[in-house]
């Protein structure tokens, strides 16, 4: 049986995560392929339902990457996106969803290899836990 | 304090030549208005004439009679005759010096004097005194500091200047005033205060010169006037003194000036704020801060500048080095650790300062100890072999192998992994070009990112150099990466160039990707406000079928197009146009699908 290949949606805001994985990408960095990145301006504008609902259409896991504390391009938003991720953990942990699945990271856009150890460490940790089951639309 | 009667006015003649001075103007005073020079020691603008020295000594004649006066401190009455080189004058005054250099034999000062007036020798037995008890020290501390720490005790030839029972004082603060004034030298101001004496230095000529608290901060300033300094300032510490004020002709001197915020609205920002130097301490190996002949490049610069601290002399301590050891990559090209980066200028300014050694003294051993030798512009490489051909000896030294610095009973010993041990008088290291200490509290106040080495972002490392991913923000110079003068001067002009073209249109270009309201589905609750970092959005009231509701308005001008609010509406009313919702989730659907 070949090795179970996990799905992941990375939430990437335009001027950090998103620009650091364009970095590893320029820089030649070897990542593993099994990210489908979705760019937004800032990781502000993620509503937390974007993960259950990625997570329904079929995801097995999902990154939001943001700017470091402080250095957000709108100042403030990767702070929002903070506040209502661990928020969401709680209520995903509470639907029993694995909270290994969903990881928030703040990469900057000088930081491609940064990048692609994250990608290779989400990767490697849903491999372990195997693929999201029972997440249905009612 | 003399009394200077306003407005009545008495006609006197100093050698021959008349003035109209108001009376109680002293002699000295009135010489000085008609530019005749009399010589003094114990006397200073700022304070009150004391005529302790004598040597102002002038003749005048008044009502018929002749009298020898003291200049400094004789208010004019009346209509008197002076003469301030009479022959019973000179006789006077040579007699003065006279004594004087036979009190203090070893008083540059007062030799000098004496070799001026022709006087080779005193007639009267030396004695051994440095202090010529002209109170100078006394009025600074009594009149301009306000502490009367130290005055005259004893009297007749045990008088001398001391504190209270020869105690250490508790009111000297330590400010050195007394050591300044005096003409002798003779104040030593550690026997009065066991405070720690801290000298004020230049902090352009990298401490190796003093200041005052009034001081032009470097011939170049702008603009070019000197500043107090409030922090010790004696006016500001503790509300006296104000001597400058008194030297200062057009009474520009201002103490109520305070720090002034102001306000502007720019349409672009250059940020050009340079850089620090490494701290050569840290690495212990070459003797910086333990050995005084060991200094860094931009301390070398300024002692051979011509307006430096030594007026372009290079020397140590007075003594001329004939032997030089350079070392380059002093915490640059660092395997591990911030600095892996190269500092781009260090090659090109230790070559200069090889050729300026060279220059300078004409028989000077000139090492210099590289890793490579990066001369990449223009007359660069050229430069460099003119400096080989003047004699500089190149060694290389592989960073791993460190250099040692240490000190025998000759000088300073210069130890490198396969080169022979080296004499020097003078190392000079090249350190690291660092961003500046508050490079991240600058960063975040215009909103820029910096790279992992600390430096600015510019947008684009090829193709945008001298812009930001921040609109209207530029970056010139040293902050974005180390570089020389033209290098910095290329991307300045580049900065001004591109923030010119911002201003010159007369329209602004706005976001595309803003935020919208749907203004049936808002319920004005107001949350998208708060979250906006810009202030783009308000409540207004709108007239629904009848009834006055409230909702939310943006302004496309203000917003950014970050999402904040879009992310955070509890409605969906409020939707980012390019990222709404919808377009979102189709995202996500398709993405996972397409695997």
């Amino acid at each position: 049986m070949s090795e179970f290949e996990p799905n992941i949606v990375a939430f990437l805001c335009n001027w950090c995560s998103y620009a650091g994985a364009d970095l590893a990408g320029t820089s030649r960095i070897e990542y593993p392929p099994n990210v489908k990145a979705i760019r937004v301006m800032c990781s502000g504008r993620i509503n937390p339902m974007f993960i259950v609902n990625a997570l329904q259409e079929g995801a097995d896991g999902v990154l939001i990457g943001g700017c470091h504390p402080g250095d957000c391009h709108y100042s403030q938003g990767n702070y929002y996106a903070r506040r209502k991720f661990q928020i969401m953990r709680k209520i995903l942990e509470y639907l029993g969803i694995d909270p290994a699945r969903v990881r928030m990271s703040w990469v900057s856009a000088s930081e491609g290899q940064k990048f692609a150890d994250v990608i290779s460490e989400v990767i490697g940790d849903v491999k372990k836990i195997g693929p999201a089951k029972n997440i249905n639309r009612i | 304090m003399r009394q200077v009667v306003e407005n009545e006015l008495t006609k006197i003649e100093i050698d021959g030549k008349e003035i109209e001075v108001e009376k109680g103007t002293t002699i000295l005073e009135a010489a000085e208005k008609l530019g005749i020079e009399i010589p003094t020691l114990c006397h200073h603008k700022a304070f009150t004439p004391f005529g302790a020295c004598r040597l102002c000594t002038v003749q005048i004649t008044r009502n018929g009679r002749e009298r020898l006066v003291t200049s400094c401190n004789y208010p004019i009455e009346d209509s008197i005759k002076v003469q301030t080189g009479s022959e019973r004058v000179l006789k006077g005054r040579r007699m003065i010096i006279e004594l004087l250099s036979s009190r203090c034999p070893d008083v540059q000062a007062i030799q000098d004097l004496a070799k001026k007036m022709g006087i080779e020798k005193s007639r009267f037995g030396p004695k051994n005194e440095d202090c010529i008890l002209c109170g100078l020290c006394v009025r600074a501390c009594e009149e301009a500091i306000g502490s009367s720490a130290i005055s005259f005790v004893n009297r007749g030839i045990n008088r001398e200047i001391s504190t209270p029972f020869y105690a250490i004082s508790e009111d000297c603060i330590g400010c050195g005033a007394c050591q300044f004034v005096c003409p002798t030298g003779a104040i030593k101001l550690e026997k009065f205060t066991n405070k720690e004496i801290r000298p004020l230095t230049s902090d352009f000529n990298m401490g190796l010169s003093g200041r005052g608290n009034v001081y032009l901060t470097f011939p170049q300033a702008v603009p070019n006037v000197p500043i107090v300094d409030p922090l010790n300032c004696i006016y500001h510490l503790r509300g006296t003194c104000k001597t400058c004020e008194k030297y200062c002709e057009p009474n520009a001197i201002d103490f109520d000036q305070k720090e002034e915020t102001l306000e502007l609205n720019v349409g672009a920002i250059i940020v050009a704020t340079g850089f620090d130097l490494y701290d050569a301490s840290q690495k212990p190996e070459y003797g910086y801060g333990k050995y005084k002949e060991v200094i860094t490049g931009l301390e070398f610069e300024r002692l051979v500048s011509a307006s430096g601290p030594t007026e372009g002399k290079i020397s140590i301590d007075g003594k001329e080095p004939k032997k030089v050891v350079f070392i380059q990559c002093v915490g640059s090209r660092e395997k591990e650790g911030d600095h892996e980066y190269c500092s781009r200028v260090c090659c090109m300014y230790t070559a200069k300062h090889a050729h300026l050694v060279k220059e300078k003294i004409k028989d000077a051993e000139i090492n210099i100890f590289y890793t490579d030798v990066r001369s990449y512009g223009k007359g660069y490489e050229e430069f460099i072999n003119r400096v080989k051909d003047e004699g500089a000896i190149y060694r290389r030294r592989e960073l791993d192998d460190p250099i040692e610095v240490t000190k025998n009973k000759d000088g300073l010993v210069v130890k490198a992994k396969g080169h022979p041990d080296l004499e020097a008088d003078l190392v000079v290291l090249a350190p690291a070009i660092i961003p500046r200490k508050d490079a991240l509290d600058v960063a975040r106040k215009v909103s820029i990112s910096q790279s992992p080495d600390g430096f600015y972002s510019e947008a684009h490392p090829k193709l945008r150099p001298v812009e930001t991913l921040t609109d209207g923000v530029l970056l010139a110079g040293c902050c974005q990466g180390p570089k020389d003068i033209p290098d910095s001067v290329a991307q300045a002009s580049g900065a001004a160039s591109r923030a010119m073209a911002i201003l010159s249109k007369n329209k602004v270009k706005m976001e595309a990707i803003t935020a919208e309201v749907d203004e049936d589905a808002c319920r004005g609750c107001g949350i998208c406000i708060e979250v906006c970092p810009y202030g783009a959005i308000e409540l207004k009231e709108i007239d629904k079928f009848g009834h006055i509701v409230t909702v939310a308005l943006v302004n496309e001008v203000l917003c950014k197009g970050c999402g904040a609010c879009s992310g955070t509406c509890l409605s969906q009313a409020i939707q980012q146009k390019g990222f709404t919702d919808q377009q979102l989730l189709s995202a996500i659907s398709g993405v996972i699908r397409a695997a």
